[in-house]
């Protein structure tokens, strides 16, 4: 029997030890002090800067660039702050290929943007590593808010809050905060427990009370909070995973992407960590992105995704693909899920059928091909719970099956506010939910004390 | 090929490139290094009288500005003339001088202000056969504490006297050099004239301090906490040297006073635009410090390639051939109208030329049309001050176009008139000249 790579089935232990450490490591490696000042030298310092409107937080990208040019690395990372207390994540986890560094007039000029996120890191790994509060809180409100969720939007608005002089406290179902920072990344966009490193960063402003373990819908109930606190901000994410719907994807051996990406990131040990040898990924955003390019970095021998619509429509950034490419994964296009095949119960291989546009309707051309497979990933989406508000769901009005709130984060409840990924005409971005938490925090902040 | 030999004041050199006496010079194993790697001359590093040898600080001599990727913009140092023994170097240019007797080799010198230094040190330099001697009048640290280099620089009578010293005194063609620390250097030039020089070069270094270590609160190059005034030079002194240069080549007084240009060169480009205002050659120091000497090699090929694309023979066809386009602003025409253009294709949309004209000047750019970032002139306020281009990254893409004659102005309301006015005959000028009857 082949041990290592070519083991048959999902089993860890495909790579020599040493090689995790390797292939885990920092994708996109901090930049050192004279690295930062070249590359800071290379910005413009646009007036009316298209990074900066690109930007979902509104950071003043050529301001905080020119005082790390300038020596201040300290006065850059609050520029960054001031906007985005996320900062630090944002900065190694944002597609910025498709934001910031995508409007760079020098991406126009020459296809070569200034490095954005790699100075945002730089300046923010200064002031982190300097525990370098920037924001006093504001005299106590007397008034509490509760917020659901410790993720990104959670976490920006409970520190607004906290800033403004509110009583914070964050109900986070999870073990750890950080939401999809700590459990939902590639490890090698966030190595050396930055997640945790950044919650406790932001819960050092004080006044933010998190606590672990304690669900929406199972421990407590929306009505209890609207009855203990003065506001209520949800940013739970999303709880469920879309399924495949194809036959026999309950064998052994399919698995959904996040729950793959979220033991990879929690593993104390990779070498253990199970993974197919040859692994199929159904979806084509980010999360099937990260889920096959760790597959392949923890040693499976061939790893393909599997999407049914064109390259053109991939969520995942170009950048994104072409890194997957790299690392040697396969991205097939027009192929849609149809049957899992299973042997004895486990999964042994995946029946694919083409797709094409019929008109602007996507179709199966009936045409079906088969891939062996030990393990297939869904990286088809997420989709927004509403069971957890338990009934007070009703009375909060969805859209589009996601919560539906009005330009300043309101929902239909008195007093409810929500943000990230759980709400309507997100994008399903860090930075998005940063943006979305800090301006509703804003507004439950005029809410409170105009009241 | 275009002919680069260079004969400045009779001395002979393959090429108008010359080490200025600094560092790079200051012996034999510097010098033959350089002309092995190909520069037609050097001025030997100043020498002093007989004695007991000058001393250095043993801290930092130099200090330094540097662009983002710490390019060297500018170079300021505190080292005095040479610290080795007078006989030794004179051994040395003796020898050197036989060995590469195609290289131009000229000695500075700086002794004190009285006639017998003078004529004690002329002949033992003679005796080495050195193709000349520069006059250190521009050293503007140490030296000048001591009554030499550009103390003596900044006085014009001492000038003249002393150049009068050694023109009475040595066979050698006499270069004076000029120190930048005064504030109009035609009179410097006219006194060295007056007192026979055969040539002037300048720039020496500038008075400068580079920076204060905002720590200590020491100026830099810092010795043991403290720091004095050194001598600026590099690319942040070319435009200041260049201008000497000009002023002393248009002077009618000066007019045709041979020239060896010295202040930032670095580029064959730079050369050629020191002689083009009407330096015979160039000297150079600061780039051979950056870089090494191999930097000769871009020089003479850049100069030449140059040469033969444009059709200059020799360097006759260039010296001094921008001279006579250097004039006073009083003369400059003021029925000339130009407007700044953007090349839309061009335009990479940073908005700085927006900003600078919005916040800074005349209000002549566009940031939005229609709902979008776009940046145009607009004409009916553009003054054609040239900051826009001066400001935007992108090389040509915002250009100055001149109105031809009898277009309409669009900022006046006037057709560009087709005939040449200036400040003299303007009507608002109240010390305007008539034109007589």
């Amino acid at each position: 029997m082949p041990e290592g790579q070519f083991k048959d089935g999902i089993a860890g232990g495909r790579l020599p030890t040493d090689q995790y450490a390797e292939n885990f490591s920092d994708l996109h490696p901090p930049l050192d002090h004279h690295e930062a000042l070249v590359e800071s030298d290379r910005c413009y310092f646009c007036y009316d800067a298209p990074c900066m409107n690109a930007c979902p937080t509104s950071i003043d990208i050529p301001l905080f660039i020119r005082q790390i040019s300038t020596g201040n690395p300290i006065g850059s990372a609050k520029t960054i702050f001031d906007q985005n207390i996320l900062g630090g994540m944002c900065a190694r986890v944002c597609p910025t290929e498709t934001l910031c560094e995508e409007v760079c007039v020098r991406e126009v000029a020459e296809g070569k943007p200034v490095q954005i996120g790699r100075l945002q890191r730089y300046a923010t790994d200064v002031a982190m590593a300097e525990h370098k509060q920037f924001y006093p809180r504001a005299e106590s409100t007397g008034k509490s808010v509760a917020v659901v969720g410790a993720g990104p939007a959670g976490l920006a608005a409970a520190h607004r809050l906290a800033r403004h002089g509110h009583e914070v406290t964050i109900l986070e179902a999870r073990p750890k905060a950080g939401g999809l920072n700590e459990y939902g990344i590639a490890a090698y966009k966030s190595i050396d427990n930055f997640a945790q490193a950044e919650v406790d960063y932001v819960t050092g402003i004080g006044g933010i009370d998190i606590q672990n373990g304690k669900a929406l819908g199972r421990d407590y109930q929306l009505s209890d909070l609207i009855r203990n606190y003065d506001a209520v901000f949800l940013g739970m994410g999303l709880g469920g995973v879309n399924a495949l719907r194809a036959e026999g994807e309950d064998a052994d051996g399919v698995t959904n992407a996040v729950e793959f990406i979220a033991e990879l990131r929690q593993a104390s040990d990779l070498a253990s960590l199970p993974v197919g040898r040859r692994v199929v990924v159904i979806g084509g955003g980010m999360t099937a992105i990260d889920a096959a390019v760790q597959s392949k970095l923890l040693g499976a021998e061939e790893v393909t995704i599997c999407y049914r619509r064109g390259q053109e429509h991939m969520n995942a950034s170009e950048f994104e693909q072409d890194l997957a490419a790299a690392n040697g994964v396969t991205i097939r296009h027009w192929l849609q899920p149809r049957r899992v095949i299973a042997e004895n119960g486990r999964v042994s291989g995946i029946e694919l059928e083409y797709t094409a546009m019929n008109g602007d309707k996507l179709a199966g051309t009936g045409e079906r091909l088969t891939l062996v497979a030990d393990q297939v990933f869904k990286a088809i989406g997420q989709s927004f719970v509403p069971a957890a508000l338990n009934g007070s769901g009703a009375s909060i009005e969805l859209e589009a099956g996601r919560i539906k709130v009005d330009a300043e984060g309101r929902t239909s409840l008195a007093n409810v506010w929500a943000g990230g990924d759980c709400i309507f005409g997100g994008d399903d971005l860090t930075v998005s939910a940063v943006a979305q938490g800090r301006d509703a925090a804003e507004s439950i902040n005029r809410s409170l004390t105009q009241g | 090929m275009a002919d680069i030999r260079n004969n400045f004041v009779g001395i002979k050199s393959p090429n108008p490139f010359w080490l200025a006496s600094a560092p790079p010079t200051d012996k034999a194993y510097n010098v033959i290094r350089a002309f092995k790697a190909g520069w037609g001359g050097v001025v030997w590093k100043t020498l002093g009288e007989e004695g007991p040898p000058v001393v250095n600080v043993n801290g930092p001599r130099y200090g330094a500005i540097w662009g983002a990727d710490r390019r060297l913009l500018g170079l300021n140092n505190i080292e005095l003339i040479t610290d080795r023994d007078l006989q030794v170097n004179l051994r040395e240019i003796k020898q050197v001088k036989k060995d590469w007797p195609d290289r131009a080799i000229v000695v500075s010198l700086m002794v004190p202000c009285v006639e017998e230094s003078w004529k004690a040190i002329l002949p033992v330099v003679e005796e080495t056969e050195a193709d000349g001697i520069e006059l250190n009048f521009g050293c503007p640290h140490g030296m000048s504490e001591r009554g030499m280099g550009a103390a003596v620089g900044q006085v014009p009578e001492y000038i003249e006297m002393v150049v009068r010293w050694c023109k009475a005194n040595t066979r050698m063609p006499v270069i004076t050099k000029l120190t930048p620390n005064i504030t109009d250097v035609r009179k410097p030039a006219r006194a060295a004239l007056a007192g026979g020089t055969d040539a002037v070069s300048l720039i020496n270094t500038i008075n400068s301090i580079t920076g204060v270590d905002l720590d200590s609160f020491a100026p830099q190059p810092t010795i043991d906490g403290k720091g004095s005034h050194g001598g600026y030079c590099g690319p942040a002194v070319k435009p200041i040297a260049m201008n000497m240069v000009a002023e002393i080549a248009r002077d009618p007084e000066t007019h045709g006073l041979p020239i060896s240009g010295i202040g930032g060169i670095t580029t064959w480009r730079d050369a050629a635009e020191f002689m083009a205002l009407g330096a015979g050659n160039v000297q150079v120091c600061t780039a051979a410090m950056t870089y090494g000497f191999k930097i000769v090699q871009e020089m003479i090929a850049g100069l030449e390639n140059w040469m033969d694309e444009k059709g200059h023979a020799s360097l006759d066809d260039i010296v001094g051939r921008a001279t006579p386009n250097v004039t006073d602003w009083q003369y400059l025409n003021l029925n000339y109208v130009a407007k700044a253009h953007i090349d839309q294709d061009a335009c990479i949309k940073c908005g700085r030329c927006h900003i600078a004209c919005e916040d800074t000047s005349h209000q002549a750019i566009t940031n939005m049309v229609d709902g979008k970032r776009h940046f145009e002139v607009i004409e009916t306020e553009c003054v054609g001050c040239n900051l826009c281009v001066n400001v935007c990254p992108v090389e040509n893409c915002i250009t100055m176009e001149p109105l031809a004659a009898g277009v309409m102005d669009q900022r006046t309301g006037k057709p560009v008139s087709p005939v040449y006015a200036n400040w003299t005959t303007h009507p608002n000028n109240p010390m305007a000249k008539v034109a007589a009857e």
